[in-house]
């Protein structure tokens, strides 16, 4: 089934793109988060510590340099904590990065931040609502800032919740009542239901269950090949990823190590561990985002790519 | 323009001047009803929220007639305690308006900052605040509807407080009452607006903080009392708090009937205008600063 109700949004016709630019730009991107300290520690301090300060800080954002062409879907892997959602929320104009630009479409996140929103729409981790309030008042919520009629966004928001197999009784009852995952979709809707044309996808199908995770796979590829949207997703879900992405790139602590399409890198790491087969896209995360990269050297030393990384974390958790 | 004639150089000019003129009028219309629209939203959701959470609204309509009525009772048993001579009528008719623009503020600033706190814990902060609507628009919207609830809140207080004394209100004037509320509500948007980047800043406090203000603003304005019986120190401070104004033209209202035009409330209606037109932009400026500063810093995510 299409999606018949996503049309332009209204936002968009008021923006110039110039439709051969890349859809996003993130050149030497860095972000550094400083933990905060009790009053009392803050006036105990000695000036200068400079070893302090240093941990105080958190490398968030690593001086990252991504591009993504219009219409492309780029996948985002990495472990909790290895900064992903942190460059979701920089393109969202959540977070102003401290070295380096972000741009959509030829639009810096910081300095034209109100166009960049309405280019751009998110849907993170958590289905972020008004838990007391259905999904009507909350979509409806979210469709009037995006500059729809009421009786318009009504009928938009039926369309697509049904779409995504929500039970049309369910349209109106609190959000509080539904469980994790349809909450989830709801969340999705809310994104698609403004027609972005550059949509932010951070970890949407954690929770769901594979037939829900279908649909959306299926909903955010006709996004991009009805609608042309460009979309830039973070996932731990690996066959998600090889499903879905036309190319991903992996993070660790903060920075790119790879990225790549999926077949090549899969037949990259075979290649690193001899073997005449491609390796799952498990088996490519593993290896990039282990604690230590581990190179043909470390191979031959410890016998195979398993005992070599083994080896390796095994001295990682001694050191730690 | 004539049939088979060429369009001069000059009709040109002017039908693209015209057309870009008119494209010009279309895209601020277009952005007028896109930020109406917004506008709008937060007043809807909030009414909706208001609505699931009914029973919260009656425990504090509760809370604030109890308030209420334990300070309007000390007016009517002033004669008890050897105030002989004390007007009960007029002095129980103080104390209420006192306790209705208590009531008016607080259900005012929280509609502002706790739409903040609330935003926050549900997670939806990071969306609205990634929403393509001015800052102001997103402020004015919640306010609007923090004024509205907040009068509607106060009248049924005063509904029923009034109800346990038989007050004479033959002298009232009830258009200066109301007059006075709405001029000074501008005021109090201001001081909300500059409040509610506690709950921004300080994201498991930051509300009971806001308290302070409030408390600090009523503390100096007379609420209960004629300023004149603060330390001299405290005086200078009452000139800048809105709520002062709003007391006195109140007062001046209900109890002598005044009308809008007279002197008193006219004195009192003048530092209202200038306290709002100076509150407001500056509220907005300082959440503004604050909303930077949290994007900086990653403080614009959900606490809950």
């Amino acid at each position: 089934m299409a999606i018949p109700d996503l049309v332009p949004a209204p936002l968009l016709n008021t923006i110039a793109i110039d439709p051969t630019s890349d859809a996003i730009v993130i050149a030497g991107a860095t972000k550094v988060f400083k933990k905060s300290r009790p009053l009392l520690s803050r006036l105990r301090q000695h000036k200068g510590n400079v070893e302090d300060e240093r941990k105080r800080n958190v490398l968030a954002v690593d001086h990252i340099d991504l591009t993504v062409k219009r219409r492309e879907i780029v996948g985002i892997l990495g472990a909790n904590g290895s900064g992903k959602s942190t460059l979701i929320r920089m393109l969202s104009t959540l977070l102003i990065p401290d070295e380096g630009s972000v741009s959509i479409f030829g639009y810096d996140v910081v300095k034209d931040e109100a166009t960049v929103q309405r280019l751009i729409n998110r849907v993170s981790v958590e289905a972020s609502f008004f838990k007391k309030l259905s999904p009507m008042e909350n979509l409806l919520y979210a469709a009037r800032l995006y500059n729809m009629s009421g009786a318009d966004a009504r009928r938009r928001i039926r369309a697509i919740l049904t779409r995504l197999g929500i039970k049309p009784e369910r349209i109106d009852a609190p959000l509080e009542d539904m469980s994790r995952g349809m909450q989830q979709k709801v969340a999705i809707a809310r994104a698609f239901l403004t027609s972005p044309i550059v949509l932010l996808l951070d970890e949407p199908t954690t929770g769901l269950d594979p037939r829900s995770k279908i649909d959306v796979q299926h909903f955010v590829n006709e996004l991009r090949d009805v609608h042309d949207a460009t979309i830039l997703i973070t996932t731990h879900d690996m066959d998600e990823a090889d499903a879905l992405c036309d190319r991903v790139a992996i993070i660790d602590k903060g920075r790119i190590v790879v990225s790549g399409d999926t077949a090549t890198l899969k037949r990259a790491v075979a290649d690193l561990r001899g073997l005449s087969e491609p390796v799952s896209m498990n088996d490519v995360f593993m290896h990039y985002t282990a604690s230590h990269l581990i190179t043909e050297e470390d191979v031959q030393r410890y016998g195979s790519w398993e005992k070599a990384f083994e080896a390796l974390e095994a001295q990682r958790e001694e050191e730690e | 323009m004539e049939a088979g004639r060429k369009p001069s150089r000059r009709w040109k000019r002017n039908a693209k001047r015209k057309n870009k003129k008119n494209k010009e009028k279309g895209l601020l219309m277009s952005a007028l009803i896109h930020q109406a629209r917004a506008s709008y939203a937060f007043f809807e959701r909030n009414w909706n929220l208001t609505r699931r959470y009914w029973a919260w609204e009656i425990v504090w309509l509760v809370y604030n007639v109890a308030n209420a009525l334990s300070i309007t009772f000390l007016g009517a048993s002033a004669q008890s305690w050897g105030g002989k001579g004390i007007d009960t009528n007029r002095l129980i008719l103080y104390l209420l308006i006192g306790t209705s623009v208590w009531s008016y503020l607080s259900v005012t600033f929280e509609g502002v900052t706790d739409l903040i706190t609330m935003e926050r814990w549900e997670g939806t902060i990071e969306y609205t605040f990634m929403a393509p609507i001015s800052r102001f628009t997103h402020l004015v919207g919640s306010c609007w509807y923090a004024i509205a609830h907040g009068l509607l809140f106060t009248f049924l207080q005063l509904l029923v407080v009034g109800s346990f004394f038989h007050l004479d209100l033959g002298k009232a004037n009830y258009g200066t009452a109301i007059f006075m509320l709405l001029i000074g509500s501008v005021s109090f948007i201001g001081f909300g607006i500059a409040a509610s980047v506690l709950p921004l800043l300080f994201t498991e406090r930051g509300s009971q903080m806001s308290y302070i203000v409030r408390a600090l603003l009523l503390l100096v304005s007379g609420v209960y009392y004629d300023i004149h019986v603060m330390p001299a120190w405290m005086q200078p401070l009452a000139q800048l708090s809105p709520a002062t104004y709003v007391l006195t033209g109140l007062r001046a209202g209900i109890l002598d009937g005044a009308p809008i035009w007279s002197p008193i409330v006219w004195n009192s209606t003048w530092p209202l205008i200038i306290i709002g037109l100076l509150s407001v932009p500056l509220g907005i400026y300082i959440f503004h600063i604050a909303e930077r500063y949290a994007k900086r810093t990653g403080k614009l995510k959900r606490n809950g």
